[in-house]
């Protein structure tokens, strides 16, 4: 029978079915960083256990550092203890750490593949549910809790149920200006935002085919907002050569025998799936969240929709994201004012992100009530862009140029809004509360989305500006 | 702890409804709460904000201090990883949780930590909360092995994942014991991945 990619990547990873039915599944990567492990190593270290596979586990610095002044110690001590717990527990299990003084510090997610630590037929785990990004290079890639965190560093294996798998095919081509982050957050609106519960999510289709590996590793980033635990791309071609050369990615021939088992490890024609679902990629326009999850959004030219409009229990939710944004049904998402903008995050801070946002940013000045940061995802994506210049088209249109952290996505560090401030995001999540202050409000978008809006002050559709 | 003290057959208590879809971790435990390297006081910042927001927040009325059974909606759980969620839900006494649905890295901490996540249909779980919130005194029994949640004379189905449900049941859910029982299998494992063993 024609086997899937996740049929494959599991089997190959099987240890042994536990008495409770539950698969024990091989870890063949394990990414940490600060925030979510200091309480496993601590249960490590109650349990007297070591790191089972200290070779296949890597560290970062991303949630709680900050991203202007980075001189230690912090100017938070919480922020700086953190630091510290991180320092002395990867020293004590003998684990490498892509600190600042690395060059390869950045966004766990950025740095996996950056570095070519993620390759295809891989399981990935890490304790963030973005880890689901790493499926872009064909991983089946998962996050965790800190418990789990434990579990995976004393045994390197986890107890888990294979789930379902759900192929997603974006059809056709996407028109100018409609970007990655489009096609996910019209998915996830399309599917739902628990649509994906129980499910992995296989992207493909001629849309995503055509994607670059960033592309795609945006893709994958939110198939968590979707419900889905994790979501990949079949290898191909594009996957290969992206990872050729990176640090950790195989030489030589190695390398060519890698392609080719990576190569084997993709979905086989004719596999069989449990559901598939389908989007037209022409049908898709730059889209921005209006509510509190990333399932509520709509295309640029529509209006915020009606809490009649969706289903009976859905409707609460309406209400209160509508009460919560400020917004009135009918009211159009173009011309929302914002305060706001933020260009980063393990879903948008790529090398091409900010090239697609600083292609915009030539065209304007940041508006005079917004404040505008741009992070790069990585020390290395930040001093790719410095190569190209585009540090200087940004502070040139009066953007921040800050250090690579995830930042305001989450707003553990000082990046935070303030008050009822209203953020253009390219981050993945609009919950309330998310980008630090308890009533700040986010809208989500596209690098490019973002920084129109930063330049009008107010959601604007891109496609106006690059004409 | 004994091993008979790991089972989690049932869990009885007096019940809280929190109501709405979709409610997410950094809902219920802000990140700035994150900052902590232990998860101690992560009971005392439990729907932190929401609380703060709402003085009707079902967490700041006085007839649900005390209450073990968390009754909540769909999607509830979603979002962020963070364990600091479930956590901050036990430290503050939650024992079971019954809902529409469950994010599912939500979930699996929640079982990690011995922590029973049923499913129940719509109807039901809105007439368990509409009960509760009438009568928050009395106690439901939420019963993992038999699938069920009965509160005064109704019995609910309730459901629990087979492999999951045969962790709590059976007290096997604290699993690096579990997985350590592995031995070389795990590196023989390993050493048969082509990435592990070299290309």
């Amino acid at each position: 029978m024609a086997r899937t990619l996740l049929d494959k990547v599991w089997e190959a990873h099987t240890v042994r079915i536990l008495p409770s039915g539950q698969t024990q599944l091989l870890i063949g990567l394990h990414l940490i960083h600060e925030v979510t492990t200091p309480q496993a190593f601590q249960m490590l270290k109650e349990l007297k256990l070591k790191v089972r596979m200290p070779e296949r586990t890597f560290g970062t610095l991303d949630h709680i550092i900050p991203t202007a002044d980075q001189t230690r110690p912090y100017a938070d001590p919480e922020a700086e203890e953190m630091a510290q717990h991180m320092y002395r527990n990867m020293k004590e299990f003998g684990l490498p750490l892509f600190d600042m003084a690395s060059g390869k510090q950045g966004i766990v997610h950025v740095i996996g593949p950056e570095l070519g630590l993620s390759q295809p037929g891989m399981t990935i785990a890490c304790g963030d549910s973005h880890t689901s990004t790493h499926g872009a290079v064909g991983a089946i890639a998962f996050g965790i809790g800190t418990t789990q965190v434990r579990d995976v560093l004393a045994t390197q294996c986890l107890a888990m149920a294979k789930p379902k798998l759900r192929q997603v095919r974006v059809e056709g081509a996407l028109a100018k200006g409609v970007y990655a982050k489009d096609v996910i957050l019209a998915i996830i609106n399309q599917l739902g935002v628990k649509g994906g519960v129980g499910y992995a999510y296989e992207y493909a289709g001629p849309v995503i085919e055509r994607m670059t590996m960033e592309e795609r590793l945006t893709i994958c980033n939110m198939s968590i907002e979707g419900g889905a635990r994790c979501g990949y791309v079949n290898p191909d071609a594009a996957t290969v050569e992206y990872l050729r050369g990176r640090p950790y990615a195989p030489k030589d021939t190695a390398f060519d025998r890698a392609a080719a088992w990576w190569k084997s490890v993709a979905t086989e024609p004719d596999a069989k799936f449990d559901d598939v679902a389908r989007l037209d990629g022409a049908a898709i326009e730059p889209v921005v969240t209006w509510g509190i999850n990333p399932g509520m959004s709509v295309g640029v030219s529509q209006k915020i929709p009606a809490p009649e409009s969706a289903p009976e229990p859905e409707r609460p939710t309406y209400r209160e994201a509508l009460a919560h944004m400020g917004f009135q049904a009918g009211q159009p998402i173009k011309g929302a004012k914002i305060d706001v903008a933020f260009v980063g995050s393990c879903t948008n801070g790529r090398l091409s992100d900010l090239r697609a946002a600083a292609e915009v940013a030539k065209r304007g000045k940041v508006a005079k009530h917004v404040r505008a940061l741009i992070v790069p995802g990585s020390q290395q994506v930040a001093k790719a862009a410095e190569a190209e210049g585009l540090d200087q088209i940004f502070q040139a249109a009066g953007f921040q140029w800050r250090k690579a952290g995830c930042s305001m996505c989450l707003g553990m560090n000082d990046d935070k809004l303030q008050g009822r401030e209203m953020s253009a995001s390219s981050s993945n999540r609009n919950f309330i509360g998310r980008q630090g202050s308890p009533t700040g409000r986010t809208l989500l978008m596209s690098p490019a989305m973002v920084v129109a809006a930063a330049i009008t002050g107010a959601v604007t559709d891109v496609r106006e500006i690059l004409k | 702890m004994s091993a008979a003290d790991f089972k989690r057959r049932q869990v009885s208590g007096r019940g809280i409804p929190v109501t709405g879809n979709d409610i997410d971790t950094d809902r219920i435990i802000p990140a700035r709460f994150l900052k902590a390297v232990t998860f101690e006081s992560m009971g005392e910042h439990a729907f932190e904000d929401a609380k703060k927001q709402n003085p009707e927040h079902p967490f700041n009325q006085k007839a649900y201090q005390g209450a073990s059974v968390l009754v909540v909606g769909q999607n509830f759980g979603c979002g962020s990883s963070r364990e600091h969620a479930p956590q901050a839900l036990m430290r503050w006494g939650i024992r079971a949780i019954v809902g529409g649905s469950f994010g599912e890295i939500f979930f699996g901490n929640c079982v990690m930590l011995g922590i029973p996540c049923l499913r129940a249909s719509q109807e039901d779980i809105e007439w368990l909360q509409k009960a509760v919130a009438k009568s928050p005194q009395q106690p439901m029994t939420v019963d993992v092995e038999k699938q069920e949640v009965r509160f005064g004379d109704r019995v609910i189905k309730a459901t629990v994942p087979e492999g999951a449900r045969n962790q709590l049941v059976g007290g096997t859910w604290d699993s690096t014991a579990v997985l350590l029982e592995a031995g070389a299998a795990i590196e023989a494992t390993a050493r048969k991945l082509p990435y592990v063993k070299g290309y």
